[in-house]
């Protein structure tokens, strides 16, 4: 089993009267190959789990494999785990520091100690992967860019490292509608393509909706749903409870069927949506425009 | 983790000390830290002690935390000890190499200790039950007299309010970044010195950055609230001396003619 969470409980600032549990008895498992993505309002322990992943966080209680091997050990092993697992943080492009933006890019591979050959490599099929051009900026100081094309730079930097698995958290957090389809789009490339497992953790439901296989709700540090999306959604009461709000086009596909329009309500796209409410009102005989 | 630091941190409560003025607290433990070092008899030391520990438990502060504020300056406290302990000449009652402990010295080693300590609980009770806000608002009230003679009292009180509404901010960013930084392979803890400063440029540039263009915002902010300084500015919470101010202030007083009594009859 790739990631595997077993009865993960997490306590901050443990011994003083800011203690606080952000996580309470999560057990997760996230299967080779596949896009899940968790969702939870400010404080229900999503970041504090996404954190755990790449052994950032050691649970208080309870255990992480990363393909068998436990993060907790000091020894190399672990420490290998450990590299498996991408992280994109939050605002990512809020850590470019190198003056080029092919050194920033460069610096997790350094940290690998690779070659220089090996490193210049995975450089140029990053920044092609992100969609900046090698020649054009790998000189560009990387503060001279746009918001969105600094969090491109700061993607690449996690994607050079190669890892088997990648974590983002509210990867498109900040951006014009522009950048985030695009962004979103190159997250499901990575997926179908380089057949990378993806994490990611967002409060767009839309975003959720049309990208997971699988969707993890959290509530006050515990797992509320972990369920594919055309179960997850329908599971109106945890959704509440969770503080969340159905996808906008489930929403208006489930209001439809209740007044009486025979419609599927599992479609999460803006065209599917289209698709199925005309199909429906042709078989109910009515007049379409 | 960093955000584990809780020196100089406020617990909120309600108890006798949050509710009193932070002028007096701030009054009164001026004069207690001048009562640690006047008043250095055993007598004056088992009043002030037993005088903390009453305070500590009337903040409802849990005590650990007294502990703690005490843990960064261990060593200080033991290194001091040890230098009394051995340098002070009197009767020897113990050899080791060249070092000779003297009975006098480790009753002067105590003391000196037990000073310390109760410097540092004493302002622990203060930045315990104070937040800093409204220390710093007391701090810019006792400074106002001095405005007559060119003190900038209202700013240096803004500056101080800023800083320290910026020190969680900075502590969590910080935190965000280090572990941003490890994820993509950093390592902060080997090497040799020359190293682990180096490995403090992927930190320290990003955490600049992000101060600069945080006091650039609070700057317009603060601006387009037509914010110019202390000349007739009025404020929401008015600090004002209650009761509970007169009493702690008459115990004190108190307390510190006892000392000085006992002083005079040298005990």
């Amino acid at each position: 089993m790739p990631i595997e969470l077993k009865n993960v409980t997490y306590t901050y600032m443990t011994g003083t009267p800011f203690e606080r549990t952000a996580l309470r008895d999560v057990s997760l498992k996230i299967a080779d190959g596949s896009l899940t993505a968790i969702a939870g309002h400010t404080g229900s322990g999503k970041s504090t789990l996404v954190q755990h992943l790449n052994g950032l966080l050691h649970p208080t209680k309870g255990e992480v494999l990363v393909d068998g091997v436990s993060l907790a050990g000091k020894k190399k092993e672990a420490g290998l785990a450990r590299r498996k697992v991408g992280m994109v943080f939050q605002y990512p492009e809020q850590q470019l520091f190198e003056e080029t933006v092919a050194a920033d890019i460069a610096f997790g591979p350094k940290n690998l100690e690779l070659s220089e050959d090996e490193i210049n490599r995975r450089v140029r099929s990053a920044m092609e992967f992100v969609q900046l051009d090698y020649e054009t900026y790998k000189d560009v100081s990387p503060f001279r860019l746009s918001g969105g094309q600094m969090r491109r730079v700061a993607i690449a930097g996690v994607l050079a490292l190669e890892p088997k698995y990648l974590v983002l958290d509210e990867p498109t957090a900040g951006l014009d509608p522009q950048a985030r389809e695009e962004l979103l789009r190159r997250i499901a490339e990575l997926h179908r393509k380089k057949k990378l497992t993806i994490i990611f953790v967002s409060h767009n439901m839309e975003d959720i909706a049309r990208m997971a296989e699988r969707v993890v709700f959290m509530h006050d540090g515990r797992v509320l749903v972990d369920a594919p999306p055309s179960e997850a959604f329908f599971a109106n009461e945890e959704i509440e409870e969770a503080g969340l709000a159905v996808p906008p086009t489930v929403a208006l596909l489930s209001r439809l069927q209740e007044n009486g329009l025979p419609v599927e309500a599992d479609a999460f796209t803006v065209e599917e949506t289209v698709k199925r409410i005309s199909r429906a009102v042709r078989k109910k005989g009515g007049t379409t425009c | 983790m960093l955000t584990d630091i809780t020196i100089g941190q406020f617990f909120p409560g309600t108890s006798v000390l949050h509710r009193m003025d932070p002028r007096t607290k701030l009054l009164l433990l001026i004069a207690l830290m001048a009562a640690i070092f006047i008043f250095d008899t055993p007598g004056g030391y088992a009043v002030l002690t037993g005088l903390a520990a009453l305070l500590a438990v009337s903040s409802r502060v849990p005590l650990s935390m007294y502990l703690r504020s005490l843990r960064p300056l261990w060593w200080i406290l033991a290194f001091t000890f040890l230098i009394h302990l051995c340098s002070t000449p009197g009767e020897v009652f113990f050899r080791v190499w060249i070092f000779d402990m003297t009975k006098e010295g480790l009753v002067r080693g105590f003391f000196l200790c037990l000073r310390l300590a109760l410097l540092i609980v004493f302002s622990s009770l203060l930045t315990f039950t104070t937040s800093p806000l409204s220390l710093t608002d007391g701090m810019e009230r006792l400074l106002r007299p001095l405005k007559l003679v060119g003190v900038p009292a209202h700013e240096l009180a803004m500056m101080m309010t800023i800083a320290l509404r910026f020190v969680p901010t900075l502590i969590e960013e910080t935190d965000t970044i280090m572990k941003a930084q490890q994820s993509r392979g950093a390592d902060f803890s080997t090497g040799n010195a020359l190293k682990r400063v180096r490995h403090l440029v992927p930190i320290l540039v990003p955490l600049f950055i992000s101060s600069f263009r945080r006091a650039d915002e609070l700057a317009t902010a603060m601006e387009a609230r037509c914010y110019r300084g202390g000349e007739g500015r009025t404020r929401m919470k008015e600090l004002h001396v209650g009761g509970i101010d007169y009493a702690a202030a008459g115990v004190t007083a108190l307390f510190l003619a006892a000392m000085g009594a006992m002083k005079a009859a040298g005990v």
